[in-house]
């Protein structure tokens, strides 16, 4: 039997996250030995969490050093993990740290890396991947036989979250931070003014265009978004307008994301946006221009005004959802 | 200082992409390449590094097939940096041979106090070379920057954390940072500064000399598919109340979604 290490974020409040959820599913259902590692403040706590979900061993680094990622700390503490237990595989979310820490980490294992993946099976000990190249134009397979340990960094909203398998009682490893002369500081996080989901993590997103006409039209995006619990996107040429911040855009040169529901109000769909969204489950697209190529890639289509049907489309959620 | 910038040479945004015959990667046949975004934001930040008096001397490197890649340095040299380093390589080598490359590449040239790369290429989307170079170099590393200052010893970055969220780092040097949209606006490249390229060095080198090679590779794509071709929208008829209504219908009782 193999073993699988998954890295596990958590949310402040303790709770995994349910991209941490979906990894820990995935590898459940291959038969093998699970670790898990959890690194900050609270990380104690996750024992019991991690039994329910099926892990073995946890690696828990409840501790302050954790609490900000910085990433020499966290490939130091990472990486002498998974020396010391030759994982044959291991997963972790595609998030903005696990995209920043884990090459590192595998440069530092002398193997490789497949991130942003968006399917993933492991039978045995072999772990079969695919994910989007081309901002999504196209997806291939990545052959990590080479590797001695095959390290994938999943994307959000992909894999399946099973319910709980019966408890584990898993065997709590302490994490200390390590002991390092650190060239690295964090000196400050500046809090962004939404408190809701990265894009790429979201399952719903609510995407403007230039056919929004201005910044200020954003209101009535952001309006759909609260009634929907969505995250608000962008396209390129929005951001280039300068009406949004560049974190906000979709495309090929922004986020790719791939949510449940993505709804697309007033953007025609240059071939570099529909790469970086195509992979959405369901896609509404809201634009006057009945030619606009938006609508080869999506679901639902309405040819509207988008100030005409966005405001009517609010209350129409409000209605069903509240 | 000498600031390296690594470069990536990628097809065109505007590229549709044709799977090769194998399967085992694109077509390659009439793509316009370019150099890659978020390496271009990392050339631009180079050269005002050295404009604004930072630093002495920029360095273009790139890894890849040197005849087009030396195109995509051509244009780095143009836009102003002062020499440029091709590492002639096959098609398809992944991430940690291009890191292991550079970086043996960079280290070779002496002092190397500060990297700047793009956040990540826009063709295998893998983000991973930025912080590889910096892990074989021995030197820490941010990503993700949109905002640099730079003092004697050191650089402050801001970077995009989740939800929106701003971090700000301080790195001593040496370091590798990797830039994201924001930094700056890159330049195109002057007509005088295309005549002056064509006269600037491009130094070849091979991968092997690099010790790097066909065993160093630890990842290979492969089975590349176009996603399934999609039936065109539905086009939800009726006024707005009435196409409103039921497209909220429709994504709770059809798509199931809400």
């Amino acid at each position: 039997m193999a073993t699988i290490t998954v890295f596990t974020e958590f949310s402040a409040n303790g709770q995994l996250k349910k991209s941490a959820i979906e990894l820990l599913t995935a590898a459940r259902g291959s038969g093998n030995k699970i670790h898990a590692i959890a690194l900050g403040s609270g990380a104690g706590q996750l024992a019991a969490q991690l039994g329910q979900h099926g892990v073995d061993e946890a690696f828990l680094g409840d501790h302050a050093a954790f609490d900000q990622y910085n990433p020499e700390v966290f490939t130091a503490a990472v990486a002498q993990i998974l020396e010391a237990n030759k994982p044959a595989i291991v997963l972790a979310s595609s998030s903005l740290l696990g995209r920043d820490l884990f090459p590192r980490v595998a440069a530092r294992l002398k193997t490789g890396i497949a991130s942003d993946c968006t399917e993933l099976s492991i039978q045995g000990d072999t772990l079969t991947v695919r994910r989007p190249m081309y901002a999504g134009k196209c997806t291939a397979a990545a052959d990590m036989s080479k590797s001695p340990i095959k390290i994938a960094l999943m994307r959000a909203n992909q894999l399946p979250t099973g319910a709980p398998a019966g408890s584990k009682n898993v065997q709590v490893h302490t994490v200390a931070a390590p002991s390092l002369e650190l060239k690295t500081l964090v000196k400050q996080v500046v809090k962004g003014a939404s408190e809701k989901l990265d894009l790429t993590e979201a399952n719903i997103i609510v995407s403007g265009g230039r056919g929004m006409r201005d910044a200020d039209s954003f209101k009535l995006l952001h309006d759909l978004a609260e009634v929907l619990g969505a995250t608000v996107g962008a396209s390129r040429a929005v951001v280039d307008a300068g009406w949004v911040p560049h974190g906000m855009q979709v495309g090929q040169t922004g986020k790719t994301v791939a949510p449940t529901l993505y709804i697309a109000c007033g953007i025609s769909g240059a071939i570099q946006h529909l790469a970086g969204m195509s992979g959405s489950k369901v896609i509404v697209a809201i634009n006057k221009d009945a030619n606009a190529p938006i609508f080869q890639k999506a679901t639902y289509g309405i040819v509207g005004d988008v100030f005409e049907v966005l405001p009517v489309l609010t209350a129409e959620f409000k209605k069903l959802l509240h | 200082m000498k600031v390296f910038v690594c470069v990536k040479q990628v097809p065109d945004t505007e590229t549709k992409i044709k799977i090769r015959a194998d399967g085992n990667g694109i077509d390659t046949i009439g793509i316009k390449w370019v150099m890659n975004p978020y390496d271009e934001i990392a050339v631009e930040e180079a050269i005002k590094m050295r404009e604004g008096g930072k630093a002495t001397h920029v360095t273009a490197i790139g890894l890849g097939p040197k005849a087009r890649v030396s195109e995509t340095l051509r244009t780095a040299l143009a836009m102003g940096a002062d020499d440029a380093i091709v590492i002639d390589a096959p098609e398809d080598v992944d991430s940690f041979s291009t890191a292991k490359a550079l970086a043996a590449a960079i280290r070779a040239e002496g002092e190397y106090k500060f990297v700047l790369t793009g956040k990540l290429a826009i063709d295998d989307n893998q983000s991973s070379v930025s912080q590889m170079v910096a892990e074989f170099l021995g030197i820490p590393h941010t990503t993700v920057v949109s905002k640099l200052e730079y003092a004697d010893n050191q650089v402050t970055a801001e970077r995009e954390v989740e939800g929106g969220s701003r971090e700000v780092v301080q790195l001593s040097l040496p370091a590798v940072v990797a830039a994201n949209k924001g930094l700056n606006s890159p330049r195109y490249a002057s007509l005088p500064g295309i005549m002056k390229a064509k006269k600037k060095v491009i130094k070849e080198l091979a991968l092997g000399s690099l010790d790097t090679g066909e065993g160093d590779i630890r990842v290979r794509f492969q089975n590349f598919q176009l996603p399934p071709e999609k039936p065109a929208a539905q086009i939800i008829p009726g006024d707005v109340a009435t196409a409103t209504a039921t497209l909220v219908r429709l994504l709770r009782e059809e798509a199931k979604v809400i």
